[in-house]
């Protein structure tokens, strides 16, 4: 069967995240009040061939380990699997 | 003294760092990241560039390459491993150093020379320097700031793992000014500014250069 997984990749909160700063500096010059913080990361969409919603999970888990986060300074969460 | 250069896709330093190699009086190869092969060098160098796009985070993609497992074997043999640039983020990436190398806190892409002082001499690459000494050479990136734990920091420092740092203005917002560090067995070091760009006087200095000759140090090792 085939899944969509939706993986979110974020800058770790305890690293500087100056591209989010730059977006929450621009949103202010235009007239957004209240924006406290705004951070930036990354989403990636995956399907997967995998036999069971679980097994797609694990699979996409694993990626995330391997090559999708870094681990030093980046954390993810794995938003959806869902049948594609 | 044979030093291999190996060339990823985006590699754009590999001719320099191929020629400050050469000048070094060491013979210098290139090795494509397809090969597993590293014709027997006695020293290996990542070279700079923007190896895969910089897709997904920098070194990120050719840490995976075919060649970075026999880049691994050479290093886990304690043999001299550099990582210049995109170098140092592929071997972050590869976890053959610690640490990270993120997107600049000013966010722009910094090109200009700048000051590093050596605060280890004790790798084959620094062998060459004085403690203390401060090097001019150009820095050129976009994501050159260094990041790590306070353990993981804080272990670099006491360990003497840290190599070089800005001095006089830090490019990037590296963590405590860190522009280059070694691992724990000294062979593998990896470092932002670029010493095949500072390699002759006609470049604007040649601090770089014996960052390339390393002849003496092997020998021993």
């Amino acid at each position: 069967m085939r899944f969509r997984a939706r993986v979110r990749v974020m800058p770790r909160a305890t690293i500087l995240d100056p591209q989010g700063q730059a977006v929450a500096h621009a949103l202010g010059e235009l007239g957004f009040s209240g924006v406290a913080d705004a951070r930036v990361g990354r989403a990636v969409e995956l399907e997967l061939d995998a036999a069971s919603a679980e097994a797609a999970r694990e699979g996409a888990l694993r990626m995330c380990e391997r090559l999708l986060a870094n681990p030093v300074t980046e954390d993810f969460a794995l938003d959806a699997v869902e049948p594609a | 003294m044979k030093i291999a250069v190996v060339r990823f896709p985006g590699s754009n330093c590999d001719a320099d760092a191929l020629a400050a190699a050469a000048d070094a009086g060491a013979e210098a190869v290139y090795v494509w990241h397809r090969s597993t092969d590293l014709q027997g060098a006695d020293a290996v160098v990542l070279p700079g560039g923007f190896s895969y796009g910089d897709y997904l985070r920098p070194g990120a993609i050719a840490r995976f390459s075919p060649v970075m497992r026999a880049v691994a074997a050479h290093a886990a043999a304690g043999r001299p491993l550099l990582g210049i640039c995109n170098g140092f983020q592929i071997l972050c990436e590869a976890q053959l150093l610690p640490g990270a190398l993120v997107r600049n806190s000013g966010l722009s892409f910094v090109c200009r020379p700048v000051c590093v002082r050596v605060e280890n001499n004790a790798t084959p690459f620094t062998a060459r320097y004085r403690p203390g000494q401060c090097l001019t050479m150009p820095v050129a990136h976009g994501a050159g700031r260094f990041v790590a734990d306070q353990a993981t920091l804080d272990r670099l420092e006491r360990e003497e793992q840290v190599i070089f740092r800005y001095v006089g203005g830090n490019p990037n917002g590296a963590m405590r000014d860190i522009a280059g560090i070694t691992n724990q067995d000294r062979n593998v070091v990896g470092l932002m500014p670029h010493p095949e760009r500072a390699s002759e006087a006609l470049l604007g200095s040649s601090d770089g250069a014996a960052m390339f000759a390393l002849a003496a140090v092997a020998a021993v090792a």
